[in-house]
């Protein structure tokens, strides 16, 4: 057990690693950061002068060397935009992202794993068909038309919600919290809908299809003839056993729920690390976007981490130790 | 019969009305960026700058015609040729409580001119300024500098005391890698006071109680707020969430007009978007002449030029927002006459035959470099171009990038034709013509630093050096048309069209459309 959580923290450093690597291969190509913060009224001298300064006149190597020397004392630079630590910018805009990604996980676990059971056991159902008609919509379309399409109907039509921003906020030491006021909650609303619909309509039907698998084996045919209730046959023994690949795909996608947050942050203007990532991609800020993509390839990792622990937990058979022979 | 008490009861109701509290007004506006920083040295950019204007002020202003009038200076004289004397404002309060001084005055320009500062350009030609007393100090120049208040109004100031506790006497050090206390915290003189930031989410500004100037309009709160999304920015314009947007998306204008709740705004920009060729080399590097530069001759250039037709481009890829022109400044800059900015005629069989004259008769090809989110419409507008050209034979590969790579480009002059766009931020023609048609400083200076193509011609240039040292405003207007008289007739860029910039608020409000595209908080009311 403490031999395999080693081995997992060993390779996500080697996962982070490759990941600033390519990050900084790839920045060769966002353009010069330079012409953005000096203007068109600069002189050559001046911009020779700042990329001095800045390191950016070195070879590639030794730029990434000093990024990863740094990085390791926690040091991941100043923004060449904004003029600010970069991990304070980070800091800033993490509770953010976290709270709008924790709604959407909760709204696809909430709504996605009772419409898969639901799918499942009335297969044949006009609801069943309907949700499932609903799902397909749900994987198809892009979720910046989703976003858009919301603020149509429940902002610009209805009126109801407001179209962009957090509302107000509330700040507990660093962290700021939207869930504590009615503006910050109502502003959670649209975003979290049109970020939990995709992971909502796999859930559903990743749980749906395991359910059928399950319902098929022998053990849930002894179970009904021992007499057991409906009730006791699909949700304690077919539900429990569907649970272990949902667990591993809702972790997963828990990873790209916050990555892939930066679509609904940008349609939303929500001030999460999406939207830093984005200004900072326009105006090749390669100090923020090595940070941001580090950050990301760190939540992954983690995540897949947890999720393999949380097997143990869950599933008996994984506890048994290896080389007994199946 | 009169009760006694009558006058003084409406003397009272009077005195009452006078004394009621301005009702607050609370203008919340938007655009697609945040603000960078709230230092004004640290970033020369639009926004940004709209922003000092709020919290900051210089010593001159502009007025709605662009002609610099008193700010914190009350009256200016020329002592000699190179010396001004400027007398300050006084009984000025910094948002601290503390005095506006020379002192204060002297720092600011010690620290625009600091290698750091991003706003050295408006100090340009200013070699020191001293303190005589509290109330008045002398600007010493390299020569005769005839834009010096235009270039001062962009020169703002800030407290010494201020900075100095604060640590923050030079604009920017990314080497200490810490944080600028001025990019988050101000202390202007100006008519509001920032009261609270979060980035990219929200900035408000409160109206300044001890400002020695009123507003012409009646905004008494500024919220900021920043939607990068167009589709969002312009429903929360619709749902009233936002009053004002400084750039609603292109498409939907016309959809935005057609809204009784919507009004809008358009104005021109001052920038002009142009198309530039290689003069320099003797073979140029993206296109299939081997041996020779087509771009040098004369004929091809107006080749080009006649083969364009620019009303087509305003109707079909600019919806109507463009000014087509022949100038290579705009009709709010100081310099332009009507003469200079004629268009010559769209005439595709005249293109033809310079082409065949200057021995194309075939046509060749060349490659067009293109930003595609720079300017409005950029990547359609080079789209459009390089259709006309193959309709006179000319064979041309667009290559479009996005602005970072773009501008990295091609001020290593690494091109052979490209597109740009120039805004006149003085509102003096001197200012362009000493980037785009003087000829290329070899030192890196401001002379031809945005003359990529390297047009040149010695009697332009020697013009342009006359003007920048010549105080006389008849003669250095007339030298100013004749610059953009020979550069026309040299065919040196290709000029398009002025961008129409549109802004959209609600029926409510009201804004006076500045041609630099910041929104003037001076002359906004609403209703």
């Amino acid at each position: 057990m403490l031999a395999f959580v080693l081995r997992r923290v060993l390779q996500t450093f080697a996962v982070l690693g490759v990941v600033a690597l390519i990050a900084f291969a790839l920045f060769n190509y966002t353009g010069d950061p330079i012409a953005f913060m000096l203007g068109q009224d600069a002189t050559l001298e001046d911009r020779t002068r700042l990329r001095a300064e800045l390191g950016l006149d070195q070879p590639f190597y030794v730029q990434f060397g000093h990024f990863v020397g740094n990085a390791v004392q926690g040091d991941f630079g100043v923004s060449l935009r904004q003029g600010r630590k970069v991990s304070t910018l980070l800091r800033e805009r993490l509770p953010a992202t976290l709270e709008l990604s924790l709604a959407a996980a909760l709204i696809a676990l909430v709504v996605g794993i009772p419409a898969g059971v639901y799918t499942a056991l009335r297969r044949h159902g006009a609801v069943a068909h309907a949700l499932l008609a609903a799902s397909l919509v749900g994987v198809s379309l892009p979720t910046f038309l989703i976003g858009i399409l919301l603020i149509l109907v429940f902002a610009v039509q209805l009126g109801w919600l407001p179209s962009f921003g957090r509302g107000d906020t509330v700040a507990l030491g660093w962290w700021t919290t939207g869930f504590l006021t009615t503006s910050g909650l109502k502003s959670l609303i649209l975003p979290s809908i049109t970020l939990a619909l995709f992971q909502t309509t796999l859930i559903m039907r990743l749980v749906r299809a395991e359910m059928l698998e399950v319902l098929r084996t022998d053990y849930i045919r002894f179970a009904r003839a021992r007499g057991l209730t409906d009730r006791a046959v699909h949700f304690g023994h077919a539900l429990r056993n569907t649970l272990v690949p949902v667990i591993t795909i809702t972790g997963l996608q828990l990873g790209s729920i916050i990555a892939f947050a930066i679509i609904t942050e940008t349609v939303f203007q929500w001030p999460g690390m999406g939207l830093l990532f984005i200004q900072a991609v326009t105006f090749a800020d390669i100090p923020v976007m090595a940070a941001y993509l580090c950050f990301i390839a760190a939540v992954f990792v983690t995540i897949n981490l947890i999720v393999d622990l949380l097997y143990y937990a869950v599933d008996p058979r994984l506890r048994v130790e290896r080389g007994t022979g199946h | 019969m009169r009760h006694p008490l009558v006058p003084a009861l409406v003397a009272a109701a009077a005195l009452a009305l006078a004394a009621a509290p301005v009702p607050a007004k609370t203008l919340r506006w938007a655009s697609q960026g945040d603000i960078l920083t709230f230092d004004p040295m640290a970033q020369n950019e639009s926004l940004n700058n709209t922003f000092s204007d709020y919290v900051y002020e210089g010593l001159v202003r502009y007025n709605k015609q662009f002609v610099p009038e008193p700010a914190l200076a009350t009256s200016w004289t020329r002592v000699d040729p190179s010396t001004w004397r400027f007398v300050l404002r006084r009984n000025v309060l910094f948002h601290d409580g503390a005095p506006f001084t020379a002192d204060d005055v002297v720092f600011s320009f010690e620290r625009i001119m600091k290698p750091a500062s991003n706003m050295k350009v408006y100090a340009q030609g200013v070699r020191s300024v001293a303190k005589v007393d509290d109330y008045t100090v002398d600007v010493v120049t390299d020569g005769p500098n005839p834009v010096l208040l235009r270039q001062f109004v962009d020169a703002k100031i800030m407290n010494k005391a201020w900075s100095v506790k604060n640590n923050v006497v030079n604009p920017q050090n990314f080497a200490a890698k810490e944080e600028n206390h001025a990019a988050r915290n101000t202390n202007g003189t100006g008519p509001f006071m920032l009261k609270s930031r979060e980035p990219d989410a929200k900035t408000v500004l409160v109206a300044n109680p001890r400002w020695w100037d009123r507003l012409e309009g009646n905004v008494t709160e500024i919220v900021y707020l920043p939607i990068k999304a167009d589709a969002t920015r312009a429903a929360a314009l619709v749902t009233g969430e936002v009053d004002l947007v400084l750039d609603p998306p292109t498409q939907d204008v016309p959809r935005l007009r057609q809204n009784p709740q919507i009004r809008i705004v358009d104005g021109t920009e001052t920038r002009i978007i142009f198309f530039g060729f290689d003069q320099w080399r003797d073979e140029t590097p993206y296109a299939n002449v081997k041996g020779r530069n087509p771009f040098k001759d004369r004929r091809v250039r107006q080749a080009l030029y006649q083969a364009i037709d620019a009303d087509a481009i305003r109707r079909a890829t600019m919806r109507g927002l463009a000014v087509p022109t022949g100038s290579m400044v705009a009709p709010q800059v100081s310099g332009w006459t009507e003469d200079t900015a004629k268009r010559l005629p769209h005439d595709p069989a005249a293109s033809r035959r310079l082409l065949a004259e200057a021995g194309y008769p075939d046509g060749f090809e060349f490659t067009l470099d293109c930003p595609n989110n720079r300017y409005i419409n950029d990547e359609e507008i080079c789209q459009a171009v390089v259709a006309m050209w193959a309709k006179v034979g000319l064979k041309v590969r667009l290559n479009a990038m996005p602005r970072a790579t773009y501008f990295q480009r091609i001020q290593k002059f690494d091109t052979s034709a490209y597109l740009l766009g120039w805004a006149t931020a003085t509102f003096d023609a001197l200012y362009t013509l000493q980037s785009l048609v003087h000829s290329v400083d070899p030192r890196g200076g401001a002379d031809g630093n945005f003359n990529l193509g390297k047009y040149a011609n010695p009697k332009v240039d020697e013009l342009i050096d006359k003007v920048k040292i010549e105080v006389d405003d008849a003669k250095r207007n007339a030298m100013m048309r004749e610059v953009l008289r020979i550069h026309a007739a040299d065919v040196g860029h290709v000029p398009l069209h002025q961008q129409v910039i549109p802004w959209a608020m609600r029926a409510n409000v009201s804004a006076f459309h500045r041609a630099d595209n910041r929104l003037d908080i001076r002359w906004v009311r609403i209703d």
